[in-house]
């Protein structure tokens, strides 16, 4: 398919024509594709060392007592679990998804700034290095949850200066990539591809960077005057010195509530693509589903205070967010009925992507659910701080964001590998996961209603049942992650599988499925010419 | 398909064996504890029974939300479904061209905007009259500290009595030895507390909460109240009880090490018994009250000692006083066998290495001079100093 690839004939220096190799092409990389690969096995790879965290976490947690580690180590557990899943994990992992596909599917060469996409992700390696270790420091590592209220960070170790440190590279990273996408997305778009035009993945991670720009600068300020409390003789969160505790919350939660969006935008995108390709019919309310996420977006600036109702903030503060916060239900509701009925009389099948498309809208409904019932400051009141809000988040992030990026790697790994994953195994992984998802964060809803307070090293002997079943599911869920990399993903790393074709997927659309599979190394060197609805590309 | 019936049973056979084995309790402790009253039962699936008008109001919103919830999942979710198994390609349907409508997306947005107004409204009710703390009966101050509660009653019947409430040592050593043994019946495990909140039924009692050191939350379930306990800042709620009884809560905001040992123990009482407890309190608060400036003997003050340890420093320190990882050891340490008591006073008053030993300030000037004394005078350590009292109200700043 000459239209996209390089002529050999081409009058440019003939290294331009073969990728680099060994370790240069990896560290030197400046190709998309590379970088995205890059991205998502350092996104696995702390998913594997956060799920070892929470493994340790419930295997403490499977009887009353204490078994295996002190209280001061298990706080250290939580935090670094939630650490390194949300900046590790998660983040990274969609980034990555952003730097392959992005691309690809606005009919780009590669990102705007391809050497700063490079610095971006190997800024993450120092930074996860500096957070893994912080569990060998003298104190042990950051101890006072992954939301660092103040002033227990005030108390913390040496770890806690280290965290910092490697949370402000975290975001540097995030920055640079966010606008590298931006600038990518809003002037690398092929001709014909107008915004109203470009798939939902570009759009969710157009809407998701301005967030990204918008916050991460205040996560930094929030860690920054915690260190400089620490430290440098500043007294913002230390009330001795006239400080405010609640400040830190203030500024925590203004980045915090965008960086839970900045976590499910991009999935939002991920399903928007998928579900049409597999019901074999258009996404429905393309403009509406722009619009939603848009409202969602802006949204999510308002309500940041719902993390906080027990506090102590007056009425009309409880008041003001309890309804901002029920009002992004809207929206969110609009892109659920969107999808279903983006499905409703396709003609569908359900391979693998599908599976866990299909699989994030039900879970992921049902942890919107429960945040809209937490998002009643009354019932808030009894909820704040118990398993509801882990039980809450578990189904927003991982039936969320994680689904979405399992569904992802479905539907786009024949592109990137160039050979079919092992569907049988795929489906597996599917019911395996989402068996073992509700078995470990079910009964975490019953805990919290009962009461049960979040990170917690030991408990009140009620509460051990659920507890001990939570911890079996957990173990059932990690273990169904490693059958994932080493039964799925490796072979097709590896190469074994059947080849697979341009457009592995009958009903899917986009640029991405106009390159072969695997995709080349350089793609769209020259901007291709596109039909009408700008998803085809004219010979 | 063959492989997917093979999947299946493989997986229903699976989902059967650990069913039998959750079933036969060979897993399960719900044999060995039964439900706290005013406390969590086991398999609890909902909101504790409420105690409080206010708990009462936060179930039946919690019912009405999860119900209508319910009923808005299970109407999508069954189109989904039904969609799911009507519209594949396998049974031959073919996909329809319609990809939007600007009707159909007015309609649903508008009606769950209307949703949420209706849901929003009975709880706005709620909110406005949990945040009235206005015209209490009882005042009473809840401070945390890590890791215990304080309380002091400020206003009301009772002005005056202040007392800590800390978790009882031998449970939470219970903890640290792998929990309640098997067959071991601890109903209120981790959260048995040496002195109990005692207010009287029916009144209206305002929580003031505070804290000395960092972020606590002072939480009753079965009142529906929880206000965090900032430091340098006081925030309030308040519960009136309705029922005599037992009502237990835990610490609800990460406070450190010890965050899931300083439980909460309310007591509610009749008007007559809470007259009796207020005048128990008080006559035992006079006799108690050290004198200041008395000089205590070394068997007198070492005795007294020995049972401040028990019950504060036990847990850390241990009982052989070597403590254990990164806790230090008091048996034969510098500070301890010290000539200048000053050091030792000082480590007390304002605790080391940022809060990891806490600052025990909150214990009287007797009670830090006798465990003090204490210290220097067990194990191997055996200076035969005295620490007095007015030793340590001099280094009080």
């Amino acid at each position: 398919m000459s239209a996209v690839l390089d002529h050999h004939d081409h009058a440019h220096d003939d290294h331009h024509d073969h990728a680099p190799t060994g370790w240069r092409r990896w560290v030197y990389a400046t190709n998309h594709k590379d970088i995205g690969t890059l991205y998502l096995l350092f996104s696995f790879s702390m998913f594997i060392m956060g799920g070892i965290l929470a493994l340790l976490i419930r295997a403490e947690l499977f009887q009353p007592g204490l078994q295996f580690v002190n209280p001061e180590l298990f706080n250290s557990l939580t935090t670094m679990h939630g650490l390194m899943m949300v900046f590790g994990a998660i983040m990274p992992g969609f980034v990555g998804f952003a730097n392959w596909m992005i691309p690809l599917q606005i009919g780009a060469a590669d990102m705007a700034f391809a050497r700063m996409n490079n610095f971006s992700f190997w800024l993450l390696i120092p930074a996860g290095l500096m957070l893994a270790s912080t569990f060998f420091m003298p104190g042990g590592a950051p101890a006072a949850g992954w939301t660092l209220y103040a002033p227990l960070t005030l108390q913390q170790g040496p770890s806690m200066d280290v965290g910092i440190f490697a949370l402000h590279i975290l975001g540097a990273s995030s920055i640079m990539g966010s606008i590298n996408i931006i600038v990518t997305i809003l002037n690398m778009r092929a001709p014909g591809m107008t915004l109203m035009k470009m798939p939902m993945f570009a759009w969710t991670w157009l809407i998701t960077a301005y967030l990204l720009i918008a916050v991460m600068p205040v996560l930094a300020g929030a860690i920054t005057m915690t260190l400089t409390d620490r430290h440098f003789g500043t007294t913002f969160f230390n009330p001795a010195g006239g400080g405010d505790p609640v400040l830190y919350q203030h500024i925590f939660w203004f980045f915090g509530h965008p960086e839970v969006y900045i976590m499910i935008l991009p999935a939002f995108g991920m399903i928007s693509q998928i579900v049409p390709a597999f019901a074999r019919k258009r996404l429905f309310g393309y403009t509406s589903m722009v619009y939603a996420t848009s409202s969602i977006a802006i949204l999510s600036f308002i309500v940041w205070a719902h993390h906080m109702f027990t506090t102590g903030m007056p009425v009309t503060g409880q008041l003001f967010f309890m309804y901002a916060t029920m009002l992004i239900a809207v929206p969110t509701a609009v892109k659920v009925f969107n999808w279903i009925a983006t499905m409703w009389q396709g003609s569908m099948t359900f391979e693998t992507p599908m599976l866990f498309a299909v699989g994030f809208i039900f879970v992921f409904t049902m942890g919107g659910f429960t945040g809209l019932i937490l998002a009643m400051a009354p019932i808030d009141i009894q909820l704040q701080d118990t398993y509801y809000v882990v039980a809450h988040f578990h189904y927003v992030l991982v039936a969320g964001s994680l689904y979405a990026m399992f569904a992802g790697y479905y539907y786009w790994s024949p592109k990137w590998t160039g050979v079919m994953y092992n569907e049988t195994r795929g489906k597996i992984h599917f019911w395996w996961s989402l068996i073992a998802f509700n078995v470990t964060f079910f009964p975490m809803h019953f805990l919290g209603l009962a009461g049960m307070p979040r990170r917690y090293a030991d408990y009140p002997m009620q509460f051990a049942d659920f507890n001990a079943l939570a911890s079996i599911g957990g173990f059932a869920f990690g273990l169904a992650q490693v059958y994932f990399f080493f039964f799925v993903v490796l072979p097709t790393m590896l190469g074994h599988g059947e080849k697979a074709p341009q457009r592995p997927w009958e009903g899917a659309e986009g640029l991405e499925w106009e390159v072969p599979s695997p995709a080349p190394f350089h793609t769209f060197e020259t901007p291709p010419k596109l039909n009408a609805a700008a998803n085809k590309i004219l010979a | 398909m063959k492989t997917m019936k093979s999947i299946w049973n493989k997986s229903a056979s699976l989902l059967a064996t650990a069913g039998a084995w959750l079933g036969t309790g060979s897993l399960s402790l719900a044999a060995t504890v039964n439900d706290l009253p005013g406390g969590p039962a086991v398999l609890q699936l909902n909101l504790p029974p409420a105690v409080t008008a206010i708990a009462r109001e936060q179930q039946w919103l919690h019912w009405f939300m999860l119900i209508l919830c319910t009923v808005i999942f299970v109407a999508v979710f069954a189109v989904m479904f039904y969609s799911i198994w009507k519209h594949r390609k396998s049974r031959g349907h073919k996909p329809a061209a319609f990809h939007e409508s600007v009707t159909v997306e007015i309609i649903w947005t508008v009606i769950p905007f209307i949703i949420v107004i209706l849901m929003a409204l009975p709880a706005t009710k709620v909110v406005v009259a949990m945040k009235d703390t206005s015209n209490a009966d009882l005042t009473i101050k809840a401070t945390g500290m890590q890791w215990k509660w304080g309380y002091d009653y400020i206003k009301g019947e009772g002005e005056g009595i202040g007392f800590v409430s800390t978790l009882d040592a031998d449970q939470r050593e219970m903890s640290n030895n792998g929990g309640p043994k098997k067959g071991e019946i601890v109903d209120d495990y981790l959260f048995k507390v040496d002195n109990p909140l005692v207010v009287p039924v029916d009144k209206k009692v305002r929580i003031i909460t505070t804290a000395n050191d960092v972020i606590h939350a002072f939480a009753v379930p079965a009142f529906g109240i929880k206000q965090d306990a900032i430091p340098g800042f006081v925030r309030d709620t308040w519960f009136r009880a309705e029922k005599i009884g037992d009502y237990h809560g835990q610490c609800q905001e990460l406070c450190g090490k010890e965050h899931a040992y300083m439980p909460i123990h309310v007591k509610v009482v009749s008007a007559e018994d809470y007259s009796k407890w207020v005048e128990g309190e008080k006559k035992k608060m006079a006799a108690l009250a050290d004198d200041p400036s008395k000089v205590w003997n070394l068997a007198e003050i070492t005795q007294r000692g020995e049972k401040v340890y028990a019950q504060n420093c036990v847990a850390c320190h241990q009982t052989h006083g070597k403590g254990g990882g990164a806790i230090k050891p008091l048996d034969g340490a510098a500070v301890v066998l010290d000539a200048d008591k000053a050091k030792q006073i000082k480590v007390l008053l304002n605790g080391q290495n940022n809060g990891a030993m806490p600052a025990w300030k909150a214990l009287s000037d007797t009670d830090i001079a006798a465990v003090i004394s204490y210290t220097k005078n067990h194990w191997s350590n055996q200076t035969g100093q005295v620490v007095q009292p007015a030793d340590v109200a001099a280094l009080r700043k």
